[in-house]
């Protein structure tokens, strides 16, 4: 089945295809044509799994353009890490899909809002299958695209515009650092095929600070499309979206494209002790910093994005240690319990009609399977065991403790504590205590099946999927997984430590206590608390001035650049141009009246002349013959004369 | 065999009349019959030094018969614009006619 991988891309491409092309009827069903592509591609990505897992692969390559002298081939592969990331596209994607049939029942875009799924779906799971960096790149670009697009669903509102273009913006600074990288590589084999690539690396044709160079500089990619420091600021914007975009794009899969990225470069990446060094360092600074800020965070969507990049950066700091495995399979649970988390907030905010958690509350006894799948997609992220966070999260941390930099294993920990303690909060502000807003409270329902069977599909896995890598059967994701680097890849695999997973579960249920202490048990009043760290307040609130810094620095800054040369072309370029041009009409003056006076002159003067000398010859013209006679006659007279006297 | 002095004098005499004749005259039929006059004097010496200068070369002969062919196609033309101006104003005084003036 694994020889069949490229038709599990080919399904959305052609839906997508036929939904742009479609005519009358079946333009109003392209909600059922999207669906069911994706429903088949995810059987079809796990019949591929299946086989993969059983031991198969596939690959094939061939000849897609010539440029001069340079052979550029296009391809596709399948291994463990794309066998495993295709289904989970295409899982959360098909959720996504279901979903939305209710959540965005009677939307204004409700079509073109498919075919971009559509899109979108093709091209993460192309992302997923090409074989070079080349491809790479293009579906790179085109799953940023289809992100713009959905982000600015609703462009009618300057803000979600303003959004979708700081999205494409931001993550465009990345993906310039990633485009050098790729060329860097290049440059010096002269291929784009991962296998070559990854052969003449460990064969040692690259020396080190190429690998370093191109590793950073691929990583620059990867920071921007999945919203690490500095360049996370795109994905909070990004909520102006429909919540289940959000959930399938900014949570699930293309955010996700960095890690991935990361992970299938890991044999380059591994050669270079400082290249995984930054990575490390990158994922563990973002994983708390974000942290801190969805602490304080208002918009439930909010909490999810912060919350998001914090998970990303666990990512990261997993791949950092040196383990591809703790990356990759946080990759996966979060992929799970992350869409979950946004899809159970969809079902909130399309009952409440509000974003805001302070507008909530109450919600349990109306929503309660919102409310348990939320709660267990709660739980796994903030790693209770045996849910699929507490598996994934303690790799990444046992990673951390094992690598030569265990400061960061301690910040990891008291990110855990963060992560337990706001989705603890944002728990019992949406669902518990009293109803702060009667009116939304009383009307808040369940949207049937449509809304509720995703729940369900993704609190399963969210709750089981961890069990794949999990102590007790012996890690066989970790086995899986190896199987997707060239052998002689250097792969961490730490030795299981229990204080790192005691470590771990008390953080998480000392977070998860002392929220729960917090706003549920009132030990302290949220105001007070305020009070007491108020410029801290302030500093998490304003999401540490990076938004104001940035606007300072490159928005102002762009606009006084653009000032500055705006002067420089108004008053130097144009001053030279309008100089050239007073002259040339000085010039056209001057020639115009040499010709007038002189050559009109010399032309006039001759028809002047003509016409004169024939008023004074026109009076011999008499008209009278005998004027003539006389006249002749006298001549003829004269000549004889004149004759007879020169004799 | 009359001398040629005399032809000649009758020659120039005719010529002479024709001018008197062309100058003189406003009837422009009278002006055409005097320049006939011209014409023929000068068809006169034409014949006259052909006969007395250079006897058995019919070229002087032959310059006489161009200039009757000519005086005749000459006098066709005339005759013919004549009859045009006694159409147009029923007049043939040449006086009276100076459309031509420049």
């Amino acid at each position: 089945m694994a020889q069949w991988a490229w038709l599990v891309a080919l399904f959305p491409l052609l839906a997508f295809a036929l939904m742009e092309v479609a005519p009358g009827r079946l333009r109003l069903r392209r909600d059922t044509l999207g669906t069911v592509a994706v429903a088949a591609s995810f059987v079809v990505s796990l019949a591929v799994l299946v086989d993969v897992w059983a031991g198969a692969r596939a690959a094939a390559s061939w000849q897609w353009a010539q440029v001069g002298p340079v052979q550029i081939p296009m391809g596709w592969q399948v291994d463990p890490l794309s066998a495993v990331m295709l289904v989970v596209v295409n899982l959360v994607s098909l959720m996504v899909h279901v979903f939305s049939l209710s959540y965005m029942e009677g939307d204004v875009r409700y079509g073109r809002y498919y075919a971009i799924l559509s899109l979108f779906t093709f091209s993460m799971l192309g992302l997923l299958l090409v074989d070079n960096f080349l491809g790479l790149f293009i579906f790179w670009e085109l799953v940023g695209l289809c992100s713009f697009v959905l982000i600015g669903h609703w462009y009618e509102e300057k803000a979600n515009s303003n959004a979708a273009m700081k999205a494409f913006l931001t993550t465009r600074v990345g993906d310039v650092a990633m485009l050098i990288g790729i060329l860097v590589l290049f440059a010096h084999l002269g291929t784009l095929k991962y296998g070559d690539i990854w052969s003449a690396a460990q064969s040692g044709q690259l020396s080190l600070d190429v690998i370093t160079t191109a590793s950073l500089l691929l990583f620059g990619g990867a920071i921007g499309k999945s919203a690490q420091f500095p360049l996370h600021v795109w994905l909070p914007d990004a909520m102006a979206g429909p919540t289940p975009v959000s959930a399938l794009i900014h949570a699930a899969t293309m955010v996700a494209a960095g890690v991935y990225l990361v992970a299938r470069a890991f044999p380059l990446f591994s050669l270079s002790p400082t290249a995984l060094y930054w990575v490390a360092v990158t994922g563990g600074f973002t994983a708390i910093f974000a942290a801190t800020i969805a602490v304080v965070q208002d918009d439930i969507k909010k909490v999810l994005a912060y919350s998001t990049i914090s998970q990303l950066g666990y990512m990261f700091l997993g791949l950092g240690a040196g383990s591809l495995v703790a990356g990759s399979f946080h990759l996966v649970t979060q992929a799970f319990f992350k869409s979950l988390l946004f899809l159970a907030a969809g079902s909130v905010i399309h009952a409440v009609h509000t974003q805001n958690l302070h507008e909530m509350g109450g919600l349990y006894p109306r929503m309660k399977w919102t409310a348990w799948t939320w709660m267990i997609g709660a739980l796994s992220m903030a790693g209770i065991p045996p849910l699929a966070g507490f598996w994934s999260k303690d790799e990444v941390l046992l990673a951390a403790y094992r690598s030569p930099y265990p400061i960061l294993f301690w910040l990891a920990l008291v990110a855990a504590f963060l992560t337990a303690f706001y989705i603890t909060r944002a728990t019992w502000l949406a669902f518990f205590g009293t109803a702060r807003d009667e009116q939304r409270a009383r009307h808040a329902h369940e949207s049937g099946w449509r809304m509720q069977l995703p729940l369900g599909v993704l609190a399963l896995l969210a709750a089981g999927a961890g069990l794949l890598g999990a102590s007790w059967f012996g890690h066989p994701f970790t086995h899986f997984i190896a199987g997707s680097v060239p052998a002689g890849t250097h792969l961490a695999e730490p030795e299981p430590a229990g204080l790192v997973q005691g470590l771990a579960l008390l953080a998480a249920v000392a977070g998860i206590a002392v929220a729960g202490g917090i706003y549920g048990g009132g030990w302290v009043s949220r105001a007070s608390l305020i009070r007491a760290g108020r410029p801290l307040y302030v500093l998490l609130k304003r999401k540490y001035f990076v938004d104001e810094l940035y606007g300072w620095v490159f928005v102002k800054g762009t606009v006084a650049l653009s000032w500055l040369t705006g002067a420089f072309d108004r008053y130097i370029v144009d001053g030279i141009v309008n100089a050239v041009g007073w002259l040339g009409v000085q010039l056209a003056y001057a020639t115009g009246d040499f010709d007038q006076a002189v050559i009109d002159g010399a032309v006039n003067g001759v028809g002047q002349a003509v016409e004169g000398g024939g008023r004074l010859l026109r009076r011999a013209q008499t008209g009278y013959v005998s004027t003539y006679l006389v006249t002749l006659a006298t001549a003829v007279v004269a000549v004889l004369i004149l004759l007879v006297l020169r004799r | 065999m009359i001398p040629l002095g005399y032809i000649l004098g009758f020659s120039a005499l005719l010529f002479g009349l024709g001018l008197y004749g062309a100058l003189t005259r406003r009837n422009a039929i009278r002006m055409v019959m005097s320049i006939e006059l011209m014409l023929n004097a000068v068809n006169v010496n034409f014949l006259a030094f052909s006969r007395y200068l250079n006897p058995g070369d019919p070229r002087g002969s032959i310059w006489a018969i161009f200039v009757m062919t000519v005086a005749a196609a000459e006098v066709a033309l005339g005759l013919a614009i004549i009859l045009m101006l006694s159409r147009r104003q029923d007049d043939i005084d040449v006086d009276k006619v100076h459309s031509l003036q420049g």
